[in-house]
């Protein structure tokens, strides 16, 4: 009886409080889900940047630098004692430094690149032998530490890297502005080092940009036309049904694996230079075409039938239907699936290990048989350095990364509206 | 779209001409770069030796990998030529099966290379007293099994949890130490020399050696799993860190970590003896292992610069006392080791068995 009284418009409102509340908790978990990621992210973004953002700076010395002639021989100029010219102009601005072990602390106040610039110097220009300069040299890890309040000061002499009479000389150079915090230029324009003060990163971002050049170049033409083949052409049979899974099967696999094969195939059987971005891009094609032909094919599949039949239904040929109209359609969509497979090859780091790419190369690879190490790998052999200026390094090294995987998917994303807007 | 088609036919061509490229002949065989592979341990030291031969020479910077120990040993065993490494680091000495698999693959002529001493600490946090251990007490800490407390000669399950339950001086805290993986050369030196060591104590255990090798290293070198030892990974500034966040615990890494973190952390003293530079060079502290590295003879007349590297390498200037490599942490060897070494490097002795 009493149900009958019970009308549906009145059942539906009964519930209706029920339902809203069941929706707005509902949104509330997606939105808390997507707040949370992003607190991570920032976290994340924050503890980098802190930890990183002082690398961008680095502090010079300013030295009196005289060109002894006699120091320096017209006929040896690589070879001759920078050092020494180096050591000299310390002596002369802290004469009250006595005894070897005194003149020791003095030195080890500026890096051993100080040298190295008055050899590029006097190599660039013959005519300065002789003359008395000021010169700006990169200060030693240690006192760029300090200055930047990464050493306390407070604790016990023996508890410092730096001594007190260290300290003292360091005070002395900063009130007579011989010593200041400057862009650090050879973070971007150096190779690796192993003094912090030179370390740079720009040898690691050519190697990466080479192997992602070959990678680019190799996986997404071959792995676009094994999509169309797969999805356009191939009759469905027991052999395409393997060729399938084992497509989907490589995806899967771990990324060692290829480096593994890299090392057999590539390095073993063809001989190709160890080392080489040629050699990592190579191996990360391996790695990345899967990917992309999975996502180029999911792209083709998305293309409605229609738009086939009613280019075959004009007469176009299969060739033409694809080429001109699926093709096109399912662009954005591999172009995604390509960002993907390029985003993972440029963090990778596992199977570069395998053919040599985890290694210290001071020079900047000039070719693709150049020996040439990646930014990941750049960034574990950093954080596994003693010294501890390479720490924030290692934290700039990573916002490099991340800016040129920024770089690259924006460019992915603007190609992909402009052919998005083609059509 | 036939654009899009143009395009994908030249990047298509593109790839064929590269894939012509790759042919095997174009490589052809020369290298103008020393080519060094090794141990992660003598990576800081080989790699400093390079960068500074690599801009005051007029040969170009060696190439140096990070590929451990064992995995340099077989790099540089696969033969002669060009393809090859022509230096491998090592933190302990060539085994005899790695010296066979190399005279097995053409590789005759060894030139073996001690660059100094590499120590071995044992550490905390600053915020800690500072631990007075002898390697006894480290074996009876971190072994799996340990001689019977009763005093009976046999082994039993690790019953340790605080240290100082070992020996009443120690302090009243768990037993929690962190440090490499088996993989490590590391962890091979801090098992051979503190724990090995300190299993010999035990005369009974001394004698096993003689008696029954394989279950006398198994009693030396396993290392427990309950948790006391904790495998903190390859990385020894994250062993470091770890030990700032948690004062309790102990690290074990080279002395070149604790050299560049003095103002975070202390070493313990063993036997005695603190873990310093000069200690550890007067062969005092007892957790010091050798450093070396292997010349392939065969590549010095090859490859440009080798020569010059190896007398770089082995200058009083690098790895002498007062040597830019002392700087780096690496203990120097006695003045005579160094210059017998200096002099095999100059007159290429080889290797001759071991």
């Amino acid at each position: 009886m009493s149900q009958q009284k019970i009308s549906t418009i009145e059942l539906v409102n009964k519930g209706l409080a029920k339902r809203y509340r069941a929706e707005k908790r509902f949104r509330l978990i997606g939105l808390g889900a997507i707040v949370l990621s992003l607190t991570f992210l920032a976290i994340l973004f924050a503890t980098i940047t802190f930890n990183g953002y002082t690398a961008f700076q680095q502090t010079w010395l300013e030295l009196t630098i005289f060109f002894d002639p006699q120091m320096l021989d017209a006929k040896n100029l690589r070879q001759a004692d920078y050092d020494g010219l180096v050591k000299k102009s310390l002596r002369d601005n802290f004469p009250e430094v006595s005894g070897r072990s005194q003149k020791k602390d003095l030195y080890t106040l500026v890096s051993s690149g100080a040298a190295y610039k008055l050899q590029d110097m006097v190599v660039a220009d013959t005519g300065i032998i002789g003359t008395t300069r000021q010169v700006w040299v990169p200060a030693s890890d240690d006192v760029d530490m300090l200055i930047k309040g990464n050493i306390d000061r407070s604790q016990p002499e023996s508890d410092r890297q730096l001594k007190d009479i260290q300290l003292a000389w360091i005070d002395q150079l900063v009130k007579e502005g011989r010593l200041a915090k400057r862009f650090n230029l050879a973070f971007f324009t150096a190779g690796d080092s192993r003094e912090p003060e030179l370390a740079g990163i720009f040898g690691a971002t050519i190697g990466s940009a080479y192997m992602l050049l070959i990678t680019l170049l190799l996986s997404f033409p071959v792995g676009v036309a094994t999509a169309v083949y797969l999805e356009e052409f191939a009759k469905r049979n027991r052999w395409t049904d393997l060729v399938e899974v084992n497509i989907n099967n490589l995806a899967a696999v771990p990324s060692i694996v290829f480096g593994l094969l890299g090392l057999a195939v590539f390095l073993n059987f063809f001989g190709l230079p160890r080392s080489s971005p040629l050699v990592g891009g190579l191996v990360m094609t391996l790695m990345t075409l899967p990917t992309i032909i999975i996502a180029s094919r999911i792209a083709l599949q998305s293309v409605p039938p229609s738009i086939r039949e009613a280019a075959l239904g004009i007469g176009a040929s299969k060739m033409q239907t694809v080429i001109h109209h699926v093709l096109p359609l399912a662009l954005p969509g591999m172009l995604t699936g390509t960002i993907i497979g390029m985003g993972r090859a440029l963090g990778e780091s596992a199977p570069l290990l395998m053919i040599g790419m985890v290694a210290f190369i001071v020079d900047i690879p000039g070719s693709l048989t150049d020996s040439a190490t990646a930014l990941p790998v750049q960034i574990y052999l950093w954080a596994d350095c003693p010294e501890q200026a390479f720490m924030e390094r290692t934290s700039a090294a990573i916002m490099v990364l991340l800016a040129f995987l920024v770089l690259m998917n924006g460019t992915a994303v603007l190609l992909r509206n402009r052919f998005e807007r083609r059509w | 779209m036939n654009e899009i088609f143009r395009k994908i036919v030249l990047t298509g061509a593109a790839t064929l001409l590269l894939g012509a490229g790759l042919s095997p002949a174009a490589f052809a065989a020369s290298r103008d770069s020393i080519s060094i592979v090794g141990s992660s341990t003598v990576y800081p030291f080989a790699t400093v030796v390079a960068e500074k031969f690599g801009k005051t020479s007029r040969f170009k910077t060696p190439k140096i990998e990070s590929t451990g120990t064992g995995g340099g040993m077989k790099l540089f065993c696969a033969g002669i030529g060009v393809q090859h490494p022509d230096i491998t680091n090592a933190s302990r000495r060539i085994k005899k099966s790695e010296f066979d698999q190399c005279r097995e693959n053409g590789v005759q002529d060894i030139i073996e290379v001690k660059i100094g001493y590499d120590g071995i600490v044992l550490a905390n946090s600053k915020k800690s007293p500072v631990m007075e251990i002898s390697r006894k007490e480290i074996f009876l800490a971190l072994a799996k099994e340990v001689p019977d407390p009763g005093g009976a000669e046999k082994v039993v399950p690790n019953p340790y949890k605080t240290w100082q339950e070992i020996n009443p001086a120690l302090p009243a805290v768990k037993i929690e130490v962190l440090g490499p993986p088996p993989t490590s050369g590391t962890r091979d030196a801090f098992t051979e020399l503190a724990m090995e060591g300190g299993a010999k104590t035990f005369p009974w255990i001394k004698a096993l050696e003689k008696k029954d090798k394989n279950e006398y290293k198994k009693i030396c070198n396993t290392v427990r799993e309950d948790g006391g030892y904790v495998e903190a990974g390859e990385n020894d500034n994250l062993i470091i860190q770890k030990l700032e966040a948690n004062p309790r615990a102990f690290g074990v890494f080279g002395f070149s970590y604790l050299d560049q973190n003095i103002d975070k952390i202390q070493g313990s003293v063993v036997d005695g003896k603190q873990p310093t530079f000069e200690a550890i060079a007067d062969g005092e502290y007892k957790l010091a292992r050798p450093l070396y590295f292997y010349v392939k003879k065969d590549h010095v007349s090859v490859i440009p610069g080798m020569t010059e590297f190896l007398s770089a390498f082995s200058s009083e200037g690098a790895w002498g006392p007062d040597g830019y490599l002392a700087d780096k942490g690496l203990i120097p060897m006695p003045t005579a080791e160094r210059k017998a070494f200096a002099a095999d490097v100059q007159n290429l002795n080889i290797l001759k068995g071991l």
